[in-house]
C-alpha cells in the first residue's frame, strides 16, 4: 500500500519541485533540496499533498525538514493518518 | 544614551526628536513623511557613498520612478507572498456622467473610489522589481552586474520611524549561476558592513526573513531562516529592537523562473542582490550622531560630503 502513496508523492515531485534531475534517479531518502528543489517549489510540492490527500499540515510541520526527502514527506503524511503512509 | 547601548529608548522618542528638531516632518497618515534638506542631502551623501563601493565598473545604473508596469509587477509574484504590503494605482477613466457620478458619491460621503478602474501600473514593493522584465532572458556566462536606485512601497502604516510606507534603496544585483549569485551576496555583506562602518555605524549582519503573509508564508519565512537565503545589515536604534539598514538577498530561481531569465543550459538563472536603505541609514545617521549634521564627527561628513 505505501508504495502507492509514494509513488503519488514521485509523481507531485516531478510535477512541482522544479527538480535538477529525474525523481526516478532519486532514492526516497535523498536530500530533495540538494537535488535542486528551492524554498518557493517546496511551498508548491506543500500545497499539491494539501490538495491530493485532503489535508492540512499545521503549523510545526510547515518547515523545510519536512519536505526534505520521499521518505520526509510520507512520514508527514503518516502523521496526519493518510490511508497507506505508515510504513 | 547608556553606555555601548541604544540611543533611544523607543521609536516614539526617535520620532519625536527628530520631528522637533524639523530634520522630518509627520503627516496625517503613519509611516508618510515630508524630509528635510538636512536628511536630502545626508541621504545623498550615503547614495554617492554606496555608488563609491562599486566593483562591477561596467554595470549600468538606472534610477527607476516610483511606479512600474502592472504586468511586470504580477511576475514577481509578490501578490502570492506579500498580499498585505502591495500598493495598487486606481486611475479615473470615465466619461461626464461618471464623473459627475463620482462627484456625488463623494459628496454623500461614499466609496468613490468604486468609479475608478486599476490603472497600467502599481507601486514597486522593492526597487529590484522593475528590473528584471527590463533583461536579456539569456543571461551571459558571465552573469548580469546591474545597479539601481529608486522608490519601494509597502502598506504597513506605523508610528516607528524606521518603518516608513515609502522608502529609497540602492540596489547591486547580479543574474547568473547559483555559485556567481551566492557570491555576490556574500561579497556584497561584507563590503556592505563596511561601507557602512565607515560612517560610523556600529552595524552588525543577521540572519533574517521576511515577513511572508499567511500559512505559506510561514513556511517561506522559516525555509528562508533555515537556508541563510537572507542576511541584514543591523545596527540598535532603540532598545526596542534593531533597525536593519540593509539586506543581502539569494532569491535563489525566483526571479530567473517567473521573468524567463535562463542559463545556456536552460534553466532558469539565480540571483541576489544587496539593499542599501537610503532612508533608514540616513535615519540611522541621525539617531547615532545626532540632529545637528555639524556636529557630527568629521570624518562621517567627509565621507557623505556633506
Amino acid at each position: 500500500m505505501s508504495s502507492t502513496v509514494t509513488d503519488s508523492i514521485r509523481a507531485l515531485l516531478a510535477e512541482h519541485a522544479r527538480l535538477g534531475v529525474d525523481v526516478a534517479s532519486l532514492s526516497d531518502t535523498d536530500d530533495l533540496y540538494t537535488a535542486g528543489m528551492t524554498s518557493h517549489a517546496s511551498v508548491t510540492v506543500m500545497l499539491a499533498c494539501e490538495d491530493e490527500w485532503d489535508v492540512e499540515f499545521p503549523q510545526q510541520m510547515l518547515k523545510k525538514s519536512t519536505f526534505a526527502s520521499i521518505a520526509n514527506i510520507r512520514a508527514a503524511l503518516a502523521e496526519l493518518e493518510v490511508e497507506g503512509a505508515s510504513a | 544614551m547608556a553606555e555601548g547601548g541604544a540611543p533611544y529608548t523607543t521609536p516614539d522618542d526617535l520620532r519625536t526628536t527628530l520631528e522637533e528638531a524639523g530634520v522630518f516632518r509627520t503627516t496625517a497618515v503613519d509611516g508618510v513623511y515630508h524630509r528635510s534638506w538636512d536628511w536630502e542631502r545626508v541621504l545623498r551623501g550615503v547614495e554617492q557613498h554606496v555608488m563609491g563601493k562599486r566593483v562591477a565598473t561596467d554595470a549600468p545604473r538606472r534610477w527607476f520612478p516610483p511606479v512600474m508596469p502592472r504586468e511586470e509587477f504580477l511576475k514577481t509574484d509578490y501578490l502570492r507572498s506579500f498580499p498585505d504590503l502591495v500598493g495598487s494605482i486606481d486611475v479615473f477613466d470615465g466619461t461626464d456622467k461618471e464623473h459627475r457620478a463620482l462627484l456625488a458619491v463623494l459628496e454623500d460621503g461614499g466609496d468613490w473610489t468604486s468609479h475608478l478602474t486599476p490603472g497600467e501600473v502599481v507601486l514597486p514593493s522593492s526597487v529590484c522589481h522593475p528590473l528584471y522584465g527590463t533583461l536579456p532572458t539569456d543571461v551571459p556566462e558571465d552573469g548580469l552586474d546591474e545597479e539601481c536606485s529608486g522608490w519601494s512601497f509597502r502598506h504597513e502604516p506605523s508610528l516607528d520611524p524606521a518603518r516608513m510606507q515609502m522608502f529609497r534603496i540602492y540596489e547591486y544585483v547580479r543574474i547568473g549561476t547559483p555559485a556567481q549569485a551566492l557570491a555576490h551576496r556574500d561579497e556584497w555583506l561584507d563590503r556592505g558592513l563596511a561601507a557602512l562602518g565607515e560612517l560610523g555605524l556600529p552595524v552588525r549582519s543577521e540572519a533574517a526573513n521576511d515577513p511572508f503573509f499567511g500559512r505559506v508564508g510561514k513556511m517561506l519565512a522559516a525555509n528562508q531562516l533555515e537556508s541563510s537565503l537572507k542576511y541584514e545589515m543591523v545596527v540598535d536604534l532603540t532598545d526596542v529592537r534593531p533597525t536593519a539598514i540593509g539586506s543581502s538577498n539569494y532569491h535563489e530561481d525566483h526571479f530567473g523562473d517567473t521573468f524567463g531569465l535562463h542559463l545556456a543550459d536552460g534553466t532558469p538563472a539565480h540571483s541576489s542582490c544587496i539593499g542599501f536603505g537610503l532612508d533608514r541609514i540616513t535615519l540611522a545617521l541621525f539617531a547615532v550622531h545626532g540632529v545637528d549634521v555639524a556636529g557630527w564627527p568629521a570624518e562621517v561628513r567627509s565621507a557623505l560630503q556633506c
